[in-house]
């Protein structure tokens, strides 16, 4: 009952797994070919800057865009480009795909130095030139994100580590074995774009992540470590800028509108190493596990690795896999075949045998109230779906569809199996569409 | 390379819950109140039970499938429903009469409405209440519990109602009949009235069972229970054996938090739970019937729809109320 005056979020109490936690990360050798993806970021694709036969080497940019969303792409490897070939992304989408066969020598491009960052300005241009996108999984390209229009007014860097997600850890590993980095990351961003506070928000299921992050954070000024409760999903942007500052992020608006930045642990990692030695996003670290992997830990793998080399990597499949995701479970998306390659968004590849990858069939809504109770951003996930069936296109409208975080939490406790998370992502396309459709009615009448 | 994957939109993972496991709960939950009564009210208790769940499932199995629909007896809603109309049914019921309220409750409450979820009004609900307005001699004798020759008495409540309406209760011929039983005796159910809803020791174990498995949530139970005390206190009540007698117990706890029939948010909850124990006081104090939970709880589900469209939650930043 006291839930009704209960001012926290929901979310749900989703198994944790983390068993790859203390699997410190490993080395993955430099596999025979890469294929980099032109679509690695949230916004239009790169083109291509290089063509069959040239030459490449480390850290090289090999795609960039003049679009305003956009990051460019490197080189991981050196070597020799064989094709550009055409490959369908796992959401569907088409996009450039530029084959390097590597030399294995792993030569720097003349272009891979310190970068010279004297005021915001260099300091903007240098967090585009290291390929920054967001790396906690939705790929923003990170100098837009560091450069919204009222960065005058931020008053708060929230370093997201809550890596809420079950069985991935890379970000916990990050914090581990890149904590300098990470700090030197913190400094930089709070010098050069002039935030006071910055906040690094962690799950209370990694103590020791906690620990270690305190321990480096203390003789910083403004710096501070706040736990975060182990309830999937803290680490959604709404949810995180709630939990830490109680700022509540108004419809349609970003987390600038409420003067804060918020950036994910290893994308701040991967910044310090750009400003320290030039290296760009050229490797990611991947937790490999789930039930069909034979020897699940973390690896370093350069961007453009295929999916299987990883697989291989560790050990190879011990059972017969029937759901390969990109991602967690939670919110990962799931491959038709692991010839795909590693992108700077991924963090983790998950393989299920049979147990996992079968779907339960929908029953009827019992309207337990379990999906209301659950969802972070309080919609009503039955209530949505009502409307859905219906074509109520109103009633999506009043139901607020378009403010659904897609976390799946929703999906996840309903007893009746159903597709609620899923049926949200359709109604807020239709929805979209219904609404261009509106608009255009009206402005004909006009 | 042809891999046989399968894919499918996140989330990939589910929460173990299924609604069968959350019936299952449920009659476990009930099975302490179904010992109680076989206690009190001796085997035929657990012959009325058994024919109630055992006509409902077969009323379901057979609507399901008269109408080829996906047969959902599996879900073990429809031995919910029968446990729980057996319960609020007299021990010497007539069998046939009892296996009428299940054709009631499941065939025309239950799945003429659409089957599990779409019923308006709590199937068990109303096969009582059809039962008692159709038979109302048989579904008011109330076999005295350990009474091995069915004998039969009053409930509590009748007892009150009786007094209420001008029965000499200081006349020493009836005062032995008609005495109010012992708080202690109501607790642990030694009075008359329907098979499942006299031992309030039984169902408070169900409800904490409930509760620890998280079910359901306390609101709704507590604000009935603590309604019907308040109230019937402020109206010059007794409020002890007001919460004690009939079938508040049974009724807050099992009936009104049913899902499909009562709000899902939980100030729906706690609206429903107070207008429930409004008006089970009112009917018990004014209305002509001792007893008024089942006509509270009906009341209660058939303005549940309203309930939810007012207590609507406003998502996280949405701007403006319910507009849209």
């Amino acid at each position: 009952m006291l839930s009704i005056f209960d001012k926290r979020l929901k979310g749900v109490r989703a198994p944790h797994c983390k068993n790859t936690m203390d699997c410190a990360t490993q080395q993955m050798p430099v596999p025979d070919k890469v294929f980099i993806c032109m679509s690695q970021h949230m916004g239009p694709p790169c083109d291509v800057l290089v063509k069959p036969g040239d030459e490449v080497k480390v850290g090289q940019v090999i795609g960039d865009s003049a679009a305003f969303l956009s990051a460019p792409v490197h080189s991981s490897v050196s070597g020799k480009v064989t094709s550009i070939e055409e490959i369908i992304m796992p959401n569907g989408t088409r996009t450039k795909t530029v084959v390097i066969e590597t030399d294995k020598q792993q030569t720097y491009h003349e272009s891979v130095k310190k970068p010279q960052v004297t005021d915001r300005a260099s300091f903007l241009a240098a967090v585009r030139n290291a390929g920054l996108v967001g790396l906690g999984g939705a790929g923003f390209p990170t100098h837009i994100k560091f450069n919204p229009r009222n960065l005058n007014e931020v008053d708060t860097l929230i370093i997201n580590g809550a890596e809420c997600e079950p069985y991935i850890t890379s970000d916990y590993r990050t914090m581990m074995e890149r904590g300098e980095d990470v700090m030197l990351g913190i400094q930089a961003v709070m010098k050069y774009l002039e935030i006071p506070n910055c906040i690094i928000a962690i799950e209370e299921n990694k103590p020791k992540g906690i620990a270690r992050m305190q321990e480096l954070a203390k003789g910083l000024s403004g710096v501070k470590v706040h736990p975060l409760p182990s309830r999937y999903p803290q680490g959604a942007e709404k949810v995180l800028i709630y939990e830490t500052t109680g700022r509540v992020v108004p419809e349609g608006k970003l987390p600038a509108d409420v003067n804060c930045i918020v950036s994910n642990i290893t994308t701040i990692a991967h910044l310090a190493l750009y400003l320290k030695e030039g290296i760009p996003l050229i490797t990611k670290c991947l937790t490999v596990d789930g039930g069909a992997i034979a020897k699940p830990q973390n690896v370093e793998a350069l961007i453009g690795t295929p999916i299987k080399d990883v697989i291989d990597f560790c050990g190879g499949y011990s059972k017969e896999p029937r759901k390969l995701l990109m991602g967690g479970p939670m919110m990962g998306t799931a491959l038709y075949d692991d010839t795909y390659p590693i992108l700077k968004n991924n963090n983790a590849i998950l393989a299920f045998d049979e147990s996992l990858a079968e779907t339960k069939p929908e029953t009827p809504c019992i309207r337990c109230g379990r999906c209301v109770r659950s969802c972070p951003v309080k919609l009503m996930p039955l209530r949505i779906e009502d409307a859905f069936l219906k074509d109520d296109y109103q009633g999506l409208q009043e139901y607020k569809v378009n403010l659904c975080i897609e976390c799946g939490c929703c999906s996840f406790v309903c007893p009746a199996k159903r597709q609620l998370v899923q049926t949200n992502r359709l109604a807020k396309a239709r929805l979209r569409k219904w609404m261009q459709e509106q608009n255009a009615k009206e402005g004909g009448k006009k | 390379m042809t891999q046989n994957l399968v894919i499918t939109s996140s989330p990939h993972i589910r929460a173990k819950d299924t609604t069968r496991s959350i019936m299952l709960d449920v009659l476990i939950a009930l099975c302490p109140a179904l010992i109680a009564s076989v206690i009190w009210f001796g085997p035929r208790a657990l012959l009325v039970s058994a024919v109630c769940v055992g006509a409902s499932v077969l009323f379901e199995y057979l609507y399901r499938k008269l109408m080829h629909l996906d047969m959902t007896i599996g879900d073990l809603s429809a031995a919910v429903t029968g446990l729980l109309l057996a319960f609020n049914l007299p021990s010497s019921i007539p069998l046939w009469m009892a296996v009428i309220g299940c054709f009631v409750s499941i065939v025309i409450v239950k799945q003429l409405f659409g089957g599990l979820g779409k019923n308006f009004a709590n199937p068990a609900i109303v096969g009582r209440i059809v039962l008692l307005v159709s038979f109302a001699t048989p579904m008011t004798n109330w076999p005295v519990p350990l009474s091995a020759d069915a004998v039969t008495g009053p409930t509590p409540l009748g007892v009150v109602g009786a007094m209420a309406a001008g029965v000499d209760a200081s006349s020493s011929a009836t005062a032995e009949v008609i005495a109010l039983p012992s708080y202690l005796d109501m607790f642990l159910g030694k009075i008359g009235g329907s098979l499942g809803e006299t031992c309030t020791l039984a169902l408070l174990i169900g409800f904490v069972y409930l509760v620890a498995r998280k079910v359901i949530t306390v609101t709704e139970p507590l604000a009935f229970i603590g309604t019907v005390f308040v109230l019937s206190w402020l109206l010059g009540a007794d409020p002890v054996f007001h919460i004690l007698a009939g079938g508040v117990m049974l009724g807050a706890i099992f009936m009104g938090t049913d899902y499909v029939t009562t709000p899902t948010t939980e100030l729906g909850r706690l609206i429903f739970g107070i207008g429930a124990g409004v008006l089970t006081v009112i009917i018990r104090l004014y209305g002509s019937y001792p007893e008024g939970v089942s006509f509270a709880i009906l009341i209660m589900n058939i303005v549940t729809p309203h309930i939810d469209n007012l207590t609507r939650i406003k998502a996280l930043g949405a701007e403006g109320g319910k507009k849209a």
